[in-house]
């Protein structure tokens, strides 16, 4: 007999369930206990870069929006840079420059949104460089694994053509389900971004 | 020292995303494959959090909501480490917990089980490991409660689990069962999970060591987030 690997199993996910909002965003269950509420806002007001606004829906597979569902994000500033110690060029930050949130949606609608900044592009493998984009984490009731996946820009289309994760996407129409659609809206800029679980226009969901 | 990727997810460990006895994952799990990628600056990094995003009391759900009194219900200390798959402690990490109360009653707005509100509890709690990966919450006993899913489906009691980690490819929600509940086994959500050794991961002894005399029982509750590559050799992110 071999020896054995002595390696520990991940703990198995469960689904955050209906009433996720009551550890994560308690004010949204309907009540008032933490002086802070955490993920609130991603950029804080000092970060440069192109103020914008994203939201969407998140579909089922029969078509119906998903109204108790929670999108975390994780992003980098507008120079790229992920405010974590082990981005190379941590030091350089922006100030007060947070990088993650957390949304969740109206209970009638389904509709979420956050305001942030732009990111700008991020290091890849083998410097090669990724598009900007946003990376979401997306859980709810039914969903036994949180699904990771990422927004992509709409105007970022010289960008996007080169990113290597966009490109890893065998069935190219499919690339078109991480692409944000972008308007101008009072004269700022909010971007789409509508998320389909399952079945037609399925987005692509990531094993990170 | 660059930064090094995280192991890869064990599907076969996960539970899958569709679990039919498990009603509602039906139409909420994708149908086509995840796309599998290698590990960026994106996947290896994530949220930091310090002790002034929480308060100290923000860990005894028996006080951070005690409007009158103490909450109802059997007081338990739950406790553990958070480690990774090498068995290394991730320090600093924020864990956040929700729970129904001791009748399995949930303070939400979408919650209609007839069992009573308690009105010193809140259900909710978070704390940061310390240096070592340790953690603790005081709280009570959550109760079993009914939900739509086949017309008899009860949940086993349970807590939920979120944890961060160092990155946000690490990122995980879960929950927590208690030892000798024969609900577990009953429970769809619980067996959506394939590997019986999987299940009894999730499962919290009793640790009477921990219990304090006249006053609280104790659960013991370790989690383990994925590991990571050694930086030894090549695993480099960037590089020519
Ligand atoms: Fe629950």
């Amino acid at each position: 007999m071999p020896q054995k690997l002595d390696y520990r199993k991940e703990t198995p996910s469960q689904t955050a369930g209906p009433y996720v909002h009551i550890g994560l965003a308690p004010g949204a269950a309907g009540f008032d206990i933490y002086g802070n509420e955490l993920g609130r806002d991603i950029a804080g007001p000092h970060a440069p870069g192109e103020r914008i606004r994203v939201e969407g829906l998140v579909y089922d597979g029969t078509g119906a929006p998903v109204k108790d569902v929670l999108i975390e994000v994780w992003q980098a500033d507008a120079n790229g840079i992920y405010p974590h110690p082990e981005d190379p060029r941590y030091g350089k930050v922006a100030r007060g420059f947070r990088g993650w949130g957390r949304v969740i949606t109206e209970f009638d609608t389904g509709l979420w949104g956050f305001e942030t900044i732009k990111p700008g592009s991020v290091m890849g493998r083998n410097g090669r460089l990724q598009a900007p984009h946003l990376n979401l984490w997306i859980v709810a009731r039914g969903i036994n694994l949180g699904l990771n996946t990422r927004l992509y820009f709409a105007d970022e289309e010289q960008a996007n053509a080169a990113d290597p994760v966009l490109n890893l996407i065998e069935q190219q129409h499919r690339r078109a389900t991480l692409v944000a659609s972008r308007e101008m809206r009072d004269g700022k800029p909010v971007y789409r971004f509508d998320i389909r679980l399952q079945g037609e226009n399925e987005t692509v969901f990531l094993d990170v | 020292m660059k930064p090094a990727e995280y192991y890869q997810r064990d599907r076969l460990w996960q539970p899958p995303q569709l679990a039919p006895n498990y009603k509602t994952s039906v139409p909420r799990s994708p149908r086509q494959a995840l796309l599998s990628i290698e590990q960026s600056m994106s996947e290896v990094t994530g949220p930091v959090f310090g002790h002034g995003d929480i308060d100290p009391i923000d860990n005894d759900l028996i006080k951070n909501y005690a409007k009158t009194g103490d909450p109802i219900g059997e007081r338990i200390i739950v406790h553990g480490r958070v480690l990774d798959e090498n068995g290394r402690p991730v320090p600093n990490t924020l864990v956040e917990i929700w729970q129904a109360n001791a009748g399995g009653r949930y303070r939400h707005k979408k919650d209609t089980y007839l069992a009573p509100i308690d009105p010193n509890f809140g259900g909710c709690g978070r704390t940061m490991t310390d240096a070592n990966g340790f953690y603790f919450f005081r709280t009570v006993k959550p109760g079993a409660y009914p939900w739509r899913n086949w017309v008899n489906n009860w949940r086993p009691a349970h807590i939920h689990v979120s944890v961060f980690g160092s990155s946000f490819s690490q990122r995980l929600i879960t929950q927590m069962y208690f030892e000798g509940d024969p609900l577990i086994a009953k429970c769809p959500i619980v067996t959506s999970i394939p590997d019986p050794k999987a299940i009894e991961q999730l499962i919290a002894p009793l640790d009477m060591n921990a219990a304090i005399p006249l006053d609280s029982l104790a659960y013991k509750f370790d989690i383990i987030l994925r590991g990571r590559r050694s930086t030894m050799f090549e695993n480099r992110l960037e590089g020519n």
